[in-house]
């Protein structure tokens, strides 16, 4: 039977920010599948314009609220390299702890609370508190490790106060970090019953092969700097990030869509897992191993997988930075610097991908220059297309309107995108 | 009892993002060890970022995130039509937060440098709610602090009567028992900003930027005093004062 229908959401729900999936089918064949961000944009590269240096990464956290320590720490670092700042290796450190605290509160976020209930079939996780109460627990409990890091390095979940170019402008208390080390070892069973939660779900069977961009330093998993690379085999250096992602406008989007060596890319933690599973603790290569994702995985939807994963590595490797700022003076933490006129890229793992600003200061250091190309753009093109092959393959398979409707709301939720952050 | 008309139990709630980070919502689904029994005092209609469920009978609008565009004002009186209690929420909505920041540029200048040719709708400003409907409460913060939203929201379910601090934010950065930022040679708005944060900025070391808005009855001429008197400058307290837009009738002093 050939059938004619339109899928037409609008503001996709249990997303951050404001898209549109649009698909129409005649006679039974994909006619149009579309992506459309529609969200208002704020203009934050214009916004910075003349703004002291310092001041910036204030500003350009609030491009979002899930990620804004990656926001703070990638402006820092494109106007320390500008302006010749080097931190201390202490900060160095208090940093990375921080962005392994945003990961983990993101991830969880996005697993538990908006992905989960796709699997569940409920509208949202609240009535997956009374159907499934130790999971959602889990899942709270590791968020709120997650944000409890975050508090430690930067005084605030959200919107960190205590980054700040040079360094840090206050360093964790010792028994503050004593008491989260303790918090995760305890809750290191919370993250095994969620995996063991998560391996009963059945994900979709669905691959479209596509070029996987990360940072990579070859010596830690990515979180701050490196060269940008590819499955494809691309390497550049973080400065030439206009190579690697190459915007450009669409119609039907606000927000920009990228791409690299094929139609589209994709950024984020199946990115991350594809590149750097080497670099993995020996820990998340187990939990990979038990859900069968290895390197180079082409599903989109196991990018949900690759993020428990990256859960497990976080959880794994934090004790072990934790006990090397218990071993420190924490005193030498911040360099002071004279404002300079200089230019350069700053990239950082965000939770959903690499993530660059740009920024180039006068020698009063006010910012005169700013780009910021954010992982969700780099992911637009990329589902955009999917929904395309997703959509042709359920028809193909003979799967009627809301299943088609269901299959696409889930891809798009895989990517975890963030949209109010993409239109920036 | 019945209090602002209502009488059920649970409060039927709905959220609502406009031009924002929706760090502000997210912060509903923190401080997660009293999450479960917040939600209990709530009925949630309508949570696009967290649920797909869009039900439109909810009693209390929590808006977040200013205005910038032309179809937001449509639905943000949708909104206010459909609400009885609305709240104004973050400092995007109470004051047009940062997001202001691109007021000082011409919309054509802002669309030119990250579209290029491509049409874009935008305002030249970005304002506040109020500038459209009325608003019952504010809640200002950029973020909200959890805690004030889950005192606000418990007050509002207990029939009690809120308010928000009306001192300085320097009386709870004294309670912290911080060294002033003053002294270490830094402009601070924590002598004239509202207090409720628990001078979150300051006890990180970061000088206060304002971002919950002016206290009640602030000494302004004093405060520019002393930043004169402590040889600090005042083009960086003015950057300071217009950073969330909140201080906009201060900064036309003269001061
Ligand atoms: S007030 Fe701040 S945290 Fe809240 S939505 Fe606006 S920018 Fe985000
Ligand atoms: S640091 Fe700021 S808030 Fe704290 S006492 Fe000094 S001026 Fe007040
Ligand atoms: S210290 Fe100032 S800027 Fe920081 S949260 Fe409080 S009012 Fe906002």
């Amino acid at each position: 039977m050939k059938v004619d229908f339109n899928i037409d959401i609008h503001h996709l729900p249990r997303v951050e920010g404001h898209g549109d999936i649009r698909i129409s089918v005649r006679d039974g064949k994909l006619a149009d599948a579309k992506w459309a961000v529609v969200e208002t944009p704020r203009f934050f590269e214009v916004m910075v314009k003349g703004l002291s240096a310092e001041r910036v990464p204030f500003l350009t956290s609030r491009i979002c609220g899930i990620c804004s320590i990656s926001h703070s720490l990638a402006s820092i670092r494109s106007l320390e390299r500008a302006m010749q700042i080097t931190p201390p290796e202490t900060a160095r450190v208090i940093r990375l702890l921080a962005m392994h605290g945003e990961t983990l509160q993101s991830h969880a976020l996005h697993l538990f609370f908006l992905a989960a209930p796709d699997f569940a079939g409920t509208p949202s996780v609240v009535p997956l508190l009374q159907s499934h109460p130790e999971v959602v627990e889990a899942g709270l409990m590791l968020k709120e490790l997650g944000n409890e890091l975050s508090i430690a390095t930067c005084g605030r979940a959200t919107h960190p106060v205590s980054l700040v170019l040079g360094g840090v402008s206050k360093a964790p208390s010792k028994q503050r970090l004593a008491e989260i080390r303790r918090m995760n070892v305890e809750r290191r069973a919370m993250l095994d019953r969620a995996s063991d939660f998560f391996m009963t779900l059945r994900i979709p069977e669905f691959v479209r092969e596509t070029e996987f961009i990360s940072l990579r330093d070859g010596e830690s998993y990515p979180y701050i700097g490196g060269n940008l690379v590819s499955t494809d085999g691309v390497v550049r250096d973080e400065n030439d990030y206009l190579l690697m992602t190459n915007e450009y406008t669409v119609d039907f989007s606000t927000s920009k869509f990228t791409r690299v060596s094929r139609e589209s890319s994709a950024a984020g933690a199946l990115a991350r897992f594809n590149n750097n599973f080497d670099q993995l603790h020996p820990r998340a290569k187990e939990a990979a191993a038990a859900f069968g994702l290895q390197p180079v995985c082409h599903n989109p939807f196991m990018n949900n997988v690759a993020q428990l994963v990256e859960c497990h590595h976080i959880v794994a490797s934090t004790e072990a930075i934790i006990d090397q700022l218990l071993d420190d003076d924490l005193k030498d933490i911040r360099t002071s610097y004279k404002p300079r006129a200089g230019a350069a890229t700053g990239a950082v793992e965000a939770p959903r991908g690499v993530l660059y600003h740009y920024m180039e200061t006068d020698e009063n250091g006010k910012v005169v220059k700013a780009d910021c190309i954010i992982p969700t753009t780099q992911n637009n093109a990329n589902i955009h297309h999917d929904l395309h092959a997703l959509a042709e393959q359920a028809l193909a398979e003979g799967k009627g309107e809301k299943e088609v409707e269901k299959l696409c709301e889930m891809l798009v939720r895989s990517y975890d995108p963030c949209i109010s952050c993409s239109v920036h | 009892m019945n209090h602002l008309g209502f009488d059920t139990e649970k409060l039927k709630i709905g959220s609502f993002d406009f031009t924002c980070c929706e760090g502000c919502q997210l912060q509903l689904a923190n401080k997660e060890a009293t999450l479960p029994e917040f939600l209990a005092l709530l009925d949630i209609r309508n949570f696009r970022e967290i649920s797909s469920e869009r039900l439109d009978d909810y009693d209390i609008a929590l808006v977040e995130g200013s205005i910038t565009r032309s179809d937001e004002v449509e639905r943000l009186k949708a909104i206010r039509a459909q609400a009885k209690v609305l709240v104004a929420y973050g400092t995007c909505a109470c004051f047009g937060g940062m997001n202001a920041q691109k007021n000082k540029f011409p919309k054509e200048e802002c669309i030119r440098t990250v579209y290029g040719d491509k049409e874009i709708d935008t305002m030249q400003e970005s304002h506040k709610i109020s500038d459209f409907v009325t608003v019952d409460y504010s809640i200002p913060g950029c973020p909200v602090n959890k805690e004030e939203v889950e005192r606000i929201v418990v007050s509002i379910a207990t029939r009690s009567p809120i308010g928000l601090p009306k001192y300085p934010v320097c009386v709870e950065c004294k309670q912290r028992l911080n060294t002033c930022l003053f002294d270490l040679g830094e402009v601070c708005l924590g002598p004239i900003s509202r207090a409720g944060c628990d001078a979150v900025c300051p006890s990180g070391k970061t000088p206060c930027l304002g971002c919950r808005g002016p206290a009640d009855d602030i000494n302004y001429a004093s405060f520019t005093d002393l930043v004169r008197d402590k040889g600090l400058s005042t083009e960086e307290m003015r950057e300071k004062l217009a950073f969330y837009n909140g201080f906009t009738e201060y900064l036309n002093h003269e001061g």
